[in-house]
């Protein structure tokens, strides 16, 4: 039976919301999910390329999850050049669809309720503390009360404004996506493409991961400002036409991924933002299942403490915890991102030329950012402490 | 002023993110702009991956109607 009160209110059932409510009602406190589609885990928002270490985390591997396993990268710069690069450690492609469910019911089994097809609509405040939401379900417009409400409501993240957070990024930062599932096509199902330049994605990257021997996620996300001028979906078409002509579309999608360091601040009093929703995407590769779970999940339990000590002000501890484990390596992947963006078509050629000259075994991310980077010395340290440094 | 061509649109969120105004509402399979809020800047025309968002110099039109 449902309560008008509960200890924790996580608005959105995505990897964030989820491992937020699980880590919360694992502590014994009471939560409740909503979620404004009708179901959890669809419609997929999502390459679903993921390491092993990223999801075994929180759930074990699973076949029924996981499409294919992916033990290499394959770069692909705008002359055609192709570097390949062994994965140290595997990638799965997931099928998110089933992936999300599984989480909303670890969170489920550790005692929290869920509620599909819950729009959340506004806050509730005592004082200027945040007390709860507002929601439509069903037609009706309902209020439920909550001493903490943790926003996972994804790149939207409209919830935290409405608590005076501000969470809406530039629009050149967002990089507008466009996917395709494509059947009916021939690809290597242990190998993820990144197509580079101009004529795939300027400001981001084209890829093709597989789901299995005959069928990818095929997909690119561009900065707003190329979108402006011409959209990701005309990028799409423009590649299948060329090089699937004859490819069965199973499923398109549109998407935004937010290429951003973490906000300032995801926490006001009585609120606290996980996932796409706190900016927590890795604005390097606009990877957001493995982050947004550890957001997710830090959120969760700092929120179960505050609740457990009868203290509102620990929510503040999640920013440094976050911070801690996350949120200083993606400030550095962002200046990463930053130094590579707007690399020519010729920057690029000239990287992969130099790239297939080592010898496969140095080739490693890291050593193919320190040759993109190598007449940018301040970046080349930036490199050296996110890829040389466990 | 901002026309939307709700038929195309996925509801994908990518607008309501860049929005500096809060003034998209969507819902699982709903979108409308709130014309009180919204400043005509056309960052969410911009963003839009798949040009659902057109930017009207004729005056608010919304749902596409003719
Ligand atoms: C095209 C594309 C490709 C991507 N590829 C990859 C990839 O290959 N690997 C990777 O790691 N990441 C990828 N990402 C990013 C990844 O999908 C996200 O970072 C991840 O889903 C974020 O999880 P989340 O829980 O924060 O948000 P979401 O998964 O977006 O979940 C948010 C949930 O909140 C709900 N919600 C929103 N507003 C409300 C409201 N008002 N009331 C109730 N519910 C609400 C939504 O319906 C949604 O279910 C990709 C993104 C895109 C767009
Ligand atoms: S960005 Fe485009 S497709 Fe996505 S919700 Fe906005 S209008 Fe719809
Ligand atoms: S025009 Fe600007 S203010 Fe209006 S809805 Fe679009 S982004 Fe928001």
């Amino acid at each position: 039976m449902q309560k008008n009160k509960y200890d924790v209110v996580v608005v959105g059932a995505g990897p964030a919301g989820s491992m937020a409510a699980r880590f919360a009602a694992e502590k014994g406190i009471s939560v409740l999910v909503l979620e404004k589609d009708r179901d959890v885990g669809y419609p997929v928002r999502c390459g679903e390329a993921v390491s092993r270490k990223g999801i075994e985390e929180f759930i074990p591997s699973d076949p029924k999850f996981i499409a294919t396993t992916i033990d290499k990268f394959s770069f692909i710069a705008p002359d055609g050049t192709e570097v390949v690069i062994p994965l140290e450690e595997e990638g799965y492609i997931l099928e998110r669809r089933i992936f999300d469910y599984e989480l909303a019911k670890t969170a489920a089994k550790a005692g929290a309720e869920i509620m599909t097809r819950a729009y959340v609509n506004g806050l509730l405040f005592d004082g200027d503390k945040v007390s709860g939401v507002k929601y439509e379900h069903q037609g009706e417009q309902k209020e439920i009360s909550a001493e903490i409400v943790i926003a996972a409501d994804g790149v939207e993240s409209r919830v935290g404004r409405w608590a005076g957070l501000k969470t809406h990024i530039d629009f050149r930062d967002m990089e507008s996506a466009v996917q395709i599932t494509a059947a009916n096509i021939s690809v290597d199902p242990e190998t993820c493409y990144f197509y580079f330049g101009e004529e795939f994605a300027p400001q981001g990257y084209f890829w093709i991961f597989p789901k299995d021997k005959n069928s990818a996620n095929i997909g690119l996300g561009i900065g707003g400002d190329r979108n402006r001028k011409k959209s990701a979906l005309t990028y799409l078409n423009n590649f299948m036409e060329k090089h699937y002509p004859g490819a069965s579309v199973l499923t398109v999608i549109a998407g935004g991924v937010p290429c951003v360091p973490t906000l300032e601040k995801i926490v006001a009093p009585g609120i606290m933002l996980a996932g796409d929703a706190a900016r927590q995407v890795n604005p390097l590769s606009g990877g957001g299942i493995a982050s947004g779970m550890i957001g997710g999940s830090i959120a969760g339990t700092v929120a179960a403490e505050s609740i457990l000590n009868k203290n509102p002000d620990h929510i503040f501890e999640y920013e440094k915890r976050w911070n801690d484990r996350l949120g200083k390596r993606h400030r550095i992947f962002d200046r990463i991102k930053n130094g590579i963006y707007n690399f020519s078509d010729e920057q690029f050629n000239s990287i992969a030329h130099a790239a297939v000259k080592l010898p496969v075994e140095k080739r490693s991310l890291g050593n193919i950012f320190k040759t993109a980077l190598v007449n940018k010395p301040a970046l080349l340290v930036d490199v050296a402490k996110v890829f040389f440094t466990k | 002023m901002i026309e939307i061509l709700p038929d195309k649109c996925d509801f994908c969120g990518c607008c309501v993110g860049v929005c500096p105004e809060d003034a998209i509402e969507l819902k699982e399979a709903e979108i409308f702009i709130i014309e009180e809020l919204c400043t005509n800047c056309a960052k969410c025309v911009w963003s839009c991956p798949i040009e659902v968002l057109v930017f009207n110099r004729n005056g608010v039109k919304k749902n596409a109607e003719k």
